[in-house]
């Protein structure tokens, strides 16, 4: 087992790499001069000859490279040319407020969606299976911006009973900060329980065929006991890799969410930042959510043998 | 004998109304009984079997007829009277080890599962006391390491032992075992069948054995049924069955066992095909920042096939013998030693090895996944005439639809695909495809294993006849002797890498010398007729193999 | 081992084949993919009214008359505007799928046939690109290549590409150890002649079972790439930037914030009803057994 827990830790780390490299040569292949590109607006020949320095845009890339590696590992992810914030900071303070939203949506979404995805399993073919499998069906083809703005209509113009606009930090005010992120957390929830049932219906069923299941219905198992005890933790394995996937791509979709909400979150922030044309956002940016993204899976990965422990074994 | 299990006309279908899996079958198994229930695929033994606990897979109903078990009938009991009898009355044992056991619970606790569902005057204590004795009863070295095993970690054999053992912990008066070491190791079936005898001997339970494979089914069982297309074809006591076949079927069943073939004379001619000295490694596995160590497959293996010969390898399973067939093929690189073909060497000579690339086919194991499902059978048995040069395309069709003949299909089948064929019919083709080239050397890898004892028989014919006719060697690898004491003229015994045994056909099944040859004889039955068109079954080595 | 042939009863001919009704969500798929479809390719020829035509008198009409799905804030037509939207997102997935398609097999099949250090560096890159999460990875490379037609269609093919190589790599890494891959090298064809003739074909099942997937993918992302103003940039309509258009206006128009949707919601819809039918189809034929 531990040395399952290496090996996948170890191996995130060429991954980790790749990641740096890319984001790095995705920027310098935007084309123009880095340094004018970092500095933008504020860019004055001075200033550019001083950050041509400082990056060593006279060295080979691997040198650049190293440099401003070096850099992120120290934190030090460079200056926002519209705001001149930190953009660590700046990344890191967007990313808490749709980290909020993200979690509490999946968690959420799991807690409905893999129970209701066993059931339908269980009753294949008979209605519940129908409904939620149509339900499923639906929810996962409504785009989220579109989900968020009928919610938006209907729950907020309509009915008064969620703010439309805005946000407000829970840290500030609980109450209201929920009350803002109700809806946001609603649309993606509704959405990401659609993914969900699929998956864990699918596995579900995969797992209902073998013959341990059979083997335990033939000891006289009550129905419930083999769900709970034989099939739900042989189940959950794919869902579970599923959940990391969902994280990840929510942390990269989220900005629509966001934009319909009005919510100052890490996908807005990567959106204007591209407007703006803000290099240093856009890098800082993909860098840490690629590398939020690796983690996770990592985590996920680290947790697998808990519902196959074949997999720890080689 | 009290009757224990009576099922008197039981019929399933597809669904209300659907097509009839199994049709009017009725047949009783008395109190400490054993019966089997014999049947080729599509027989519907195993949905009857499955039926009388309720477990078969939901597309299927009952439509009619009743099983009565202690005075319940099981057929219309409820749910909660179901539950209270499986397990407790009568227990089920299934075929693959691999999947029979939840892969992500300890053994201990799926043991104990039963258990504590239906002995609830045990305490905890006294549950685990009983498995630890029962897991050393199947023969588990550490018991009390096995109770938080994994299922993964142990082998096939072990596993379908913790089954057994599972089982018989409820001490249940019907034991059902559906095929239950038809996955498992020619060698190792014998252990954990002998167990499952004694076990059930020891607890006065009474069995119904499914099965494909008629001579275990005899050697074990006092009563025996046939099953064909869902229905009961013949029943009765297991020797009078043999001894005199009423139904057509069950002559049939009883004609397809291999019986040994004519003996040839020992060919004097230059050898075709001599493999030298052969080893080969396989390379460790790469882990994070060390290698394991490269293992042996083979060891300085010596092999002689002579021309119009018939040489049969057999082993287990981790003999080595599939590793040995396929070098020889071709398909991997021997670390060491060489192999000669027609006195040249294959691997240093160009010509050689185009030389043999010609003249050498292999037929493989599984009918299912050796033919391109997305080729018709017509391109499948032509794409071996590529390499022949001067074959115009009327020739080669010509040739295809000669060859097709042959192994009687006919060119009827050109157009067809794979999937719309059966599993025999799959082989027929394989074997089309490996001699259009008129080869004069095939390597046959376990072909028949994966087919049905009728449909066996008639294959392993073709092939006898074919290589009649056309004069081919043929390396025969096969892990079941009884198919090799049909086909074989001479036959080399492997174990682990190396082999054990070699000799003429005769000379090995009547007088083996090595006593991993005995025990592997031991496993397949000496046909004496008897009777009106019957057998008698008889066992070498009863009484050990020293 | 001596498992029996497999216990399904045996077709004998072909006569006795199965002809498989299509479900009825098969069918329903089928049904909204082809309205969609026609509605594409008439848009690309031919709307009620010019979809680009400004006409303030008209601002903001409900829908009925002759506008029959009312007018936005410019008096434009929705429906014309719909109708050529729709063109503009089966032509963007068509060649975005065909893209990550082409060159995610490519590099599938090459570095899953040849293994080695080869397949292990491009693995590596693969799975960095995996890393990125969709949509993430299709917003950084519009950075670089500017939002337009063209460049979404490259950033998204890019972005998708990598999902591609590593299904198809799978396949080829479990169609090698299978005995036909086998019995064509034993028949002494090369491996070049075994990788094309044996191996591609059979990737064409799970292929098609992705490439459906994807095309819902792709219309979903790129209609979020056009509400947040990255996409085909305006007067182009795409059903995208058309919902992001209408919000100003969500109190006074609210249809014009519900149709774009609507087409987006049902385009989806019928393309997963679609994908999975065509997975149910396509996957047990892939094992082979029948």
């Amino acid at each position: 087992m531990l040395r399952f827990a290496l090996s996948r830790i170890v191996m995130a780390i060429p991954t980790l790499l790749i990641v740096a490299v890319s984001v790095f040569v995705l920027i310098r292949l935007i084309p123009g001069d880095p340094a004018q590109l970092l500095l933008g607006d504020l860019a004055t020949p001075a200033s550019i000859a001083d950050l041509r320095a400082r990056l060593g845009l006279d060295k080979t890339w691997f040198e650049q490279f190293a440099i401003w590696f070096g850099h992120v590992l120290q934190g030090d992810l460079g200056m926002s040319i519209t705001s001149g914030q930190s953009v660590a900071g700046l990344v890191f303070e967007r990313f808490l407020v749709s980290a909020q939203i993200v979690l509490a949506a999946v968690l959420l979404a799991s807690l409905v969606a893999v129970p209701a995805g066993m059931i339908a399993a269980w009753k294949q073919n008979r209605w519940p299976d129908l409904v939620l499998v149509g339900t499923a069906t639906l929810l996962v083809s409504i785009p989220t911006f579109w989900l968020g703005l009928l919610l938006l209509l209907f729950l907020g113009l309509e009915l008064h009973w969620l703010p439309v606009v805005g946000y407000v930090s829970i840290a500030d005010d609980w109450k209201a900060g929920l009350l803002y992120l109700a809806m946001p957390i609603l649309t993606l929830f509704l959405h990401e329980i659609g993914v969900l049932i699929r998956m864990a219906r699918a596995s579900a069923l995969e797992v209902l065929r073998l013959d341990y299941v059979t083997h335990a219905r033939a000891k006289g198992l009550s129905e419930r006991t083999v769900l709970m005890n034989h099939v739900f933790r042989n189940a959950f394995g794919p869902t579970w890799t599923l959940i990391g996937l969902v994280l990840g791509n929510l942390l990269g979709g989220i900005a629509v969410v966001e934009t319909v909400f009005t919510i100052p979150g890490l996908g807005r922030l990567l959106v204007d930042a591209i407007f703006a044309r803000d290099y240093p956002v856009i890098q800082g940016c993909l860098l840490f959510v690629a590398a939020v993204y690796v983690l996770v899976n990592l985590v996920i990965d680290l947790f697998y043998p808990l519902f196959d422990p074949r997999v720890a074994a080689e | 004998m009290n009757t224990l299990l009576s099922v008197s006309g039981l019929s399933l279908t597809v669904g209300p109304g659907g097509r009839e899996i199994v049709r009017d079958v009725s047949f009783e198994v008395g109190a400490g009984e054993m019966v089997g229930i014999v049947g080729e695929s599509g027989s519907g033994k195993t949905q009857a079997a499955r039926a009388v606990l309720g477990l078969t897979p939901p597309p299927l109903v009952r439509s009619s007829g009743s099983i009565m078990f202690e005075g319940v009938d099981l057929a219309t009991a409820d749910a909660a009277t179901l539950r209270k009898l499986r397990g407790a009355r009568i227990g089920m044992v299934f075929q693959e080890p691999m999947t029979s056991l939840n892969p992500s619970m300890p053994i201990g606790r799926q043991l104990d599962e039963g258990l504590a569902l239906h002995r609830r005057d045990l305490t905890p204590g006294a549950r685990k006391d009983r498995i630890i004795d029962m897991l050393a009863r199947v023969g588990i070295a550490d018991p009390q390491a096995a109770l938080v095993a994994w299922p993964h970690e142990f082998s096939g054999g072990m596993r379908q032992r913790m089954m057994l053992a599972s089982v018989m912990l409820l001490e249940p008066a019907l034991l059902i075992a559906d095929e239950p070491t038809t996955a498992l190791d020619a060698v190792v079936q014998r252990d954990v069948l002998e167990l499952m005898v004694a076990l059930t001997r020891d607890h006065n339970t009474a069995v119904l054995m499914i099965s494909h494979d008629l001579p275990m089914v005899a050697r074990y069982t006092e009563r025996m049924i046939v099953m064909q297309q869902g229905e009961v074809v013949e029943a009765g006591p297991t020797v009078d069955m043999l001894a005199r076949p009423q139904h057509p079927y069950t002559r049939k069943l009883l004609a397809s066992m291999p019986k040994r073939g004519l003996a040839r004379a020992a060919s004097s001619e230059a050898p075709l095909v001599s493999v030298k000295q052969l080893a080969i490694d396989y390379p460790g596995r790469q882990r994070l920042f060390s290698r394991t160590a490269s293992k042996r497959a083979l060891h300085g293996i010596d092999l002689i096939v002579h021309p119009r010969e018939v040489v049969a390898v057999v082993g287990g399973s981790g003999s080595g013998k599939t590793t040995l067939g396929r070098t020889i093929a071709g398909l991997l690189k021997p670390s060491e030693g060489e192999i000669l073909f027609r006195g040249r060497s294959i691997q240093k000579s160009n010509a050689g090895w185009r030389d043999y690339r010609l003249n050498c086919q292999m037929v493989f194991q599984d009918p299912y996944s050796s033919l391109d499902p997305r080729m018709s059978i017509g391109q499948l048995v032509g794409e071996g005439l590529r390499q022949i040069p001067d074959l115009s395309d009327a020739d080669k069709r010509k040739r295809v639809d000669e060859v097709l003949e042959e192994v009687g299909l006919g060119s009827a089948y050109a157009p067809r695909y794979p999937h719309e064929l059966s599993g025999g019919q799959r082989q027929r083709v394989a074997i089309a495809r490996a001699i259009v080239r008129r080869p004069s050397f095939v390597i046959a890898d376990e072909p028949v294993s994966a087919l049905d004892v009728t449909v066996r028989a008639q294959v392993l014919a073709l092939f006898a006849e074919l290589q009649a006719r056309h004069g081919f060697s043929c390396l025969f690898i096969s892990h079941d002797l009884g198919v090799v004491e049909q086909v074989a003229d001479r036959v080399v015994v492997m174990q682990q890498g190396r082999i054990v045994e070699e000799g003429l056909r005769d000379t090995i099944f009547d007088a083996p010398r090595e006593a991993y040859t005995r025990q592997l004889l031991s496993a397949i039955p000496t046909l004496e007729p008897a009777g009106e068109g019957g057998v008698q079954l008889k066992w070498r080595f009863e009484n050990g193999f020293a | 081992m001596n498992t029996p042939a497999m216990n399904t009863p045996t077709p004998a001919s072909a006569a006795t084949r199965k002809r498989r009704r299509l479900a009825p969500n098969a069918l329903l798929g089928m049904l909204i993919v082809g309205l969609v479809v026609l509605a594409a390719l008439i848009g690309t020829f031919w709307t009620p009214f010019d979809p680009l035509k400004i006409n303030f008198a008209m601002r903001l009409k409900g829908p009925g008359g002759p506008y029959l799905l009312g007018t936005d804030e410019f008096g434009r037509d929705e429906l014309s505007r719909l109708m050529l939207g729709a063109s503009s997102s089966v032509w963007i997935s068509l060649l975005t799928v065909s893209f990550s398609v082409i060159v995610g097999t490519a590099i599938g099949v090459l570095t899953g046939f040849v293994r080695g250090w080869t397949d292990r560096i491009i693995m590596a890159f693969n799975n960095a690109l995996l890393a990125f999460p969709g949509l993430l990875l299709a917003l950084g490379l519009l950075a670089v290549v500017g939002a337009n037609k063209y460049g979404i269609i490259l950033a998204l093919g890019l972005a998708y590409t990598p999902s591609v190589t590593r299904i198809v790599r799978g396949t080829v890494l479990s169609l090698r150890e299978k005995e036909f891959i086998e019995s064509s090298r034993v028949l002494g064809n090369s491996e070049l002649y075994t990788m094309f003739r044996h191996v591609l074909p059979n990737c064409v099942a799970p292929l098609t079972v992705l490439a459906t997937s994807m095309f819902g993918w792709v219309i979903l992302a790129e209609s979020a790439l056009s509400f947040l103003g990255l996409g085909v940039p305006p007067p182009a309509p795409t059903w995208g930037n058309m919902l992001a258009s209408a919000r100003p206006f969500m109190a006074q128009a609210t249809y014009l914030s519900i149709f774009p949707g609507l087409c987006i919601a049902l385009t989806l819809l019928g393309i997963n009803l679609l994908g999975d039918a065509v997975r149910d189809r396509l996957d047990p034929r892939m094992r082979g057994a029948r």
